[in-house]
């Protein structure tokens, strides 16, 4: 089973990177460019082959390693 | 005093954190490696020190918080035991959950490589008892990840339980209410960005770090 995780600065957390980005989206004559967030996207190969346990294995995981929840949330997409 | 220092791979302050306590202690400090179980018996003060652990893969301190040396080390401070994080050290404890917050991507996105001036704020602790209340000291800095961050409830929190050691006095990387090192609740662990162990030859940095030595082995011996 394959899954993706996504994970993304929570509402509220600067995101410097993602205003840099912005800047220089801009900067190209994307003139609509509002805000610009940006994250990562972990692919993960699972032995598993029940989703909802795949699926609580990666809340896990997210939970231990993959997301600091102090600033940072995830979501999990299976399949 | 009996001072051991953590080396995880890519760590680069480590033998700077060793060559500082000697110079203080006139002992020889243990350099303990990350894949290690224990800490050596009688260690009094654990210095994480900076650098790069790990290449900051994931997150910076997130790797090395999964190293088998961190269980000896949540161990001590459980204990009581006193624990320093300089830098990287400072992200690994917020990442191990022995100090609240994170530290992000600096505001202004620049590596910053500077003496900075600091105050220190808070006097009550090992590593602070040699400095006087509001004494304006400088330490350098070296980081790309510096910004503190934690939600305004444990901030309240810090600020009130006298737990904000150090601040920035011209903020350098948008760290919350210019936070620049911060305690533990029982008062044994501190994590700093700017980087005492630099600061103890006046040949080479200043010395405004020797107190915070000369405080560990006054409390610790």
């Amino acid at each position: 089973m394959k899954a993706r995780v996504f994970i993304t600065l929570k509402n509220g957390v600067l995101d410097p990177q993602g205003k840099a980005i912005g800047h220089a989206l801009n900067g190209l004559g994307f003139a609509s460019v509002g805000e610009v967030r940006q994250g990562k996207v972990i692919d993960i190969d699972l032995s598993e082959t029940d989703a909802a346990k795949a699926k609580a294995a990666l809340k896990d995981m997210c939970e231990k390693l993959l997301a600091n929840t102090v600033i940072e949330k995830y979501e999990i997409e299976i399949g | 005093m009996k001072a051991a220092v953590i080396v995880f791979p890519a760590s680069n302050c480590d033998r700077d954190a060793a060559t500082a306590l000697e110079a203080m202690t006139g002992k020889k400090t243990a350099m303990v490696w990350h894949q290690d179980n224990e800490l050596p018996a009688g260690t009094d003060l654990v210095v994480l020190p900076g650098g790069f652990s790990y290449g900051d893969y994931l997150r910076c301190g997130a790797m090395a918080n999964q190293s088998s040396i961190m269980a000896a080390i949540k161990a001590h401070a459980e204990k009581g035991g006193a624990v320093l994080g300089i830098c990287n050290g400072f992200q690994v404890l917020t990442e191990s959950g022995l100090l609240p917050g994170a530290l992000m991507r600096n505001a202004g996105l620049k590596f910053i490589c500077k003496p900075v001036a600091l105050e220190v704020t808070e006097t009550q602790s090992a590593f602070t008892r040699n400095y006087a209340a509001g004494q304006a000291v400088t330490f350098p800095v070296a980081h790309g990840e510096g910004n503190y961050v934690a939600d305004d409830a444990t901030l309240d929190r810090l600020e009130g339980e006298g737990r904000v050691m150090f601040r920035y006095q011209n903020n350098p990387n948008g760290s919350a209410r210019d936070i620049a090192g911060i305690l533990n609740e029982k008062r044994n662990v501190l994590g700093l960005m700017p980087h005492p162990e630099r600061a103890v030859d006046p040949a080479t940095g200043g010395s405004d770090g020797r107190a915070m030595f000369q405080g560990l082995i006054e409390a610790l011996s």
